[in-house]
This record gives structure tokens, C-alpha cells and sequence, in this order.
């Protein structure tokens, strides 16, 4: 099928299976999905700009469906989200404009790989230790589908960092009733800010960073992370698509087609997150912060954007 | 339970294949007719195009989630 915007030839089946598949992964783990959505299709032949450009598309339709299908589960906490949309914007922006004055400066590209690579194994060496030793202490426990009472509970074994975390009164403090939590306004920004910063380090929306950072450092439920993570990735996402458009990077006929597939995939996602308990979704989500890391030590290596 | 889990993965099939067939049918029809305006808009009025492609992607997801749930609820209600 031609798609006369970009001028590219490509399968809608094959834009369909992968709108599904990142559509699941999304409405699962509150991530955007750009790890797999970029090269998937740069692999088509899509240019890199045009794939940045739909990618962000593609995410803002099905994130509306899956933050609609988490809502109904209670699982969005809009004020913390509109919150971090204003440190993710601001982030995003200056860590574009940073890499812009570190590429003049040279060496950038192995200098921000290496660092990256650092920060995706730590966070899924940090979670899989947190997750696995939360689990083991809640053996004894009957395994059941997550309610409403165990969704706010959460236990988590780095609880107690995330509580003097929250204990900083740094004013203004912000109240989360739907989170449960009252925390200082600063580290909301500043998470937000850091995971900003890495999408526009590293493209994409960087979920793997904000989602556990949401979990750890501000003491947000996970079914609440993940759904408040889609929320605010609407709003950034959106912008970035509308200033991505205006530069000529958007094919919406490829992010529509791909959105069909993606639509019923964040359904099932989100759907699916109600039969897992926190630390069981902290778990499985060890492997995507590796995925990143494994495309930029491939990116070195080859010298290949993916 | 497992009664329960079957009817819901049949059901969820049964949704999969009609869904399929409104998919292929809007490629053909929606995309098609509206692939050229995209396009003209695309050169010829940048900012027009980011609101309508930005309007566009919600609008079909909130559409496409509505179709699913309307699906599931029909298909659910047949089978009960």
C-alpha cells in the first residue's frame, strides 16, 4: 500500500501486527512503546524523521485508548498527570536542545550511549531485585486478581526510601488523593523533568524511566503509574506529534493504519493488568529497559540508527 | 472459571475476525479517499495538518474503542 505523504510502500497487515503488539506492551506497562515502533519501521524502509515523527503519532491514539480502559478501572491520577506533562515538555526540550550543544562539542554519541546503557541495566537490575524480594516476602499470601484495596497498598521492598522520599517538605506540597499521597510539587517536576530529559537524549517517550521512577520515587501504586504514565504520554506525546507535523515528520495515514491494531492490543493490555499484583508487573517489566539498552550497544556497534 | 475464561476467549475471537473485516473494509474505503486531501494539506498547510492528524488519531481511537466495546457487548450478549 502506498502512503503518498512519506511516499513509502508498506503492508498495512504488517503495520497492524505491529500496532498490536506495542499496543499491548503499552496499555500493560504505561509505556509508549518507540523502542520497538522505530525500528519496526525504519525496517520498512520509513525514514528515520518520518518513523520519530508517526511513531509519536501512533502513541498519542492508542494511549487515549488505553488510558480510557484504565480509567474505567481507576487506575488514572489525572492531577499527577498534568503535573508531569509540564516537567516532561520542559525536559524533553532542553534534552534536545542539550544534545544539539553536545554534538558540536564531539564524542556525544558514545558519552550519552554509555550512559544510557547504565541506566537501562540498573533499573531492571534495581527492579527485578525489588520486585523478586516483594514477592518472596508475600509468599504466604494468597495470590489474587488485583482489587481496588490491594491496587493502593503496593508493597514494595524499597518502600522505605519512597517514604522519607515523600517526608521531604519541600514547599508547595501537592496532594494526590487518587494516589493516596501528598508530595512535594519539586520531585514531581524533577521526575518528570529526568524522564523528559531521556526522551530527548535517547527519542521516545522514555516509559521505561518515568514508569518505575513514578513506583520508586514518588510512591505512586503501579496500576496507578501505568495508567497515569499513558495520561500524561497523551499530552506529551501530542505536542510532540503537533511540532513534529509542522517540521513535515508525520505520516497520519501510516500512525491510523497502525492504530487499528493498536487499539485492540492496549484494550487487551490494559485489561490484562487487573489480573497481575504490582510487583508481578514490576517483574515482567525488567525485560524492556534490556531492549533499550540492547538497540543502542546494536547502534554502536553498527554505527546504525535502528 | 474455565466455562467462564472459554466464553470470554470465544467471544474475544469471534470479536478479533468481525473487527478484522471493518479494519480491511476502512483501509479500502476511509484511508483511500482521504489519503490525497492529507496529503495536499500536508504541503500545502502544515500547521492545518498537525490539528487534523492530531484530531484525526483521537478521534479514531476513541471511534475504535467504542466499535470494540459495542462488538464485545453484542457478541457477549448473543453468547449469554
Amino acid at each position: 500500500m502506498l502512503f503518498p505523504i512519506s511516499s513509502a510502500h508498506i503492508s498495512p497487515i504488517y503495520l497492524v501486527i505491529v500496532g498490536f503488539v506495542i499496543g499491548i506492551l503499552g496499555g500493560f506497562f504505561g509505556v509508549g512503546g518507540s523502542f520497538i515502533a522505530g525500528p519496526a519501521l525504519r525496517a520498512v524502509g520509513l525514514d528515520w524523521n518520518f518513523a520519530v515523527g508517526t511513531d509519536l503519532a501512533h502513541i498519542v491514539g492508542k494511549s487515549v485508548v488505553a488510558v480510557r480502559q484504565h480509567r474505567a478501572f481507576g487506575n488514572v491520577d489525572l492531577r499527577l498527570g498534568l503535573v508531569m506533562a509540564i516537567g516532561t515538555i520542559a525536559g524533553a526540550e532542553i534534552g534536545a536542545k542539550l544534545i544539539q550543544m553536545l554534538k558540536r562539542a564531539g564524542n556525544v554519541n558514545l558519552v550519552v550511549s554509555i550512559v544510557s546503557i547504565a541506566v537501562y541495566v540498573s533499573i531492571s537490575t534495581f527492579m527485578m531485585w525489588e520486585s523478586r524480594k516483594t514477592l518472596r516476602s508475600k509468599k504466604r499470601g494468597v495470590a489474587a486478581p488485583a482489587t481496588a484495596a490491594t491496587k493502593k497498598e503496593d508493597p514494595s521492598s524499597f518502600g522505605h526510601v519512597t517514604r522519607s522520599i515523600q517526608r521531604l517538605n519541600i514547599p508547595p506540597l501537592i496532594k494526590l488523593p487518587t494516589s493516596g499521597i501528598t508530595i512535594s510539587l519539586w520531585i514531581i517536576l524533577l521526575v518528570a523533568f529526568v524522564g523528559g530529559l531521556f526522551s530527548g537524549f535517547l527519542g521516545g517517550g522514555a516509559g521505561y524511566i518515568r514508569m518505575p521512577s513514578m513506583v520508586y520515587v514518588l510512591g505512586i501504586p503501579t496500576h496507578l503509574a501505568v495508567g497515569t504514565d499513558l495520561f500524561e504520554i497523551i499530552i506529551s506525546a501530542s505536542y510532540g506529534t503537533f511540532t513534529h507535523a509542522i517540521k513535515g515528520n508525520v505520516d497520519i495515514l501510516i500512525a491510523l493504519v497502525m492504530h487499528t491494531g493498536a487499539a485492540i492490543g492496549a484494550q487487551i493490555g490494559a485489561i490484562s493488568t487487573q489480573y497481575f499484583t504490582g510487583p508481578k508487573i514490576r517483574l515482567a517489566f525488567v525485560p524492556l529497559p534490556l531492549i533499550g539498552a540492547a538497540i543502542v550497544i546494536y547502534t554502536l556497534m553498527t554505527g546504525h540508527k535502528v | 472459571m474455565k466455562k467462564e475464561t472459554a466464553k470470554t476467549l470465544r467471544a474475544f475471537a469471534i470479536e478479533l475476525v468481525v473487527y478484522a473485516a471493518l479494519v480491511v473494509g476502512y483501509f479500502f474505503l476511509v484511508l483511500h479517499f482521504l489519503g490525497e486531501g492529507l496529503h495536499q494539506l500536508e504541503v500545502r498547510h502544515r500547521y492545518t495538518y498537525a490539528g487534523v492528524a492530531l484530531l484525526l488519531i483521537i478521534g479514531q481511537a476513541v471511534i475504535l474503542q467504542n466499535v470494540t466495546t459495542l462488538l464485545l457487548r453484542l457478541i457477549r450478549g448473543r453468547a449469554g
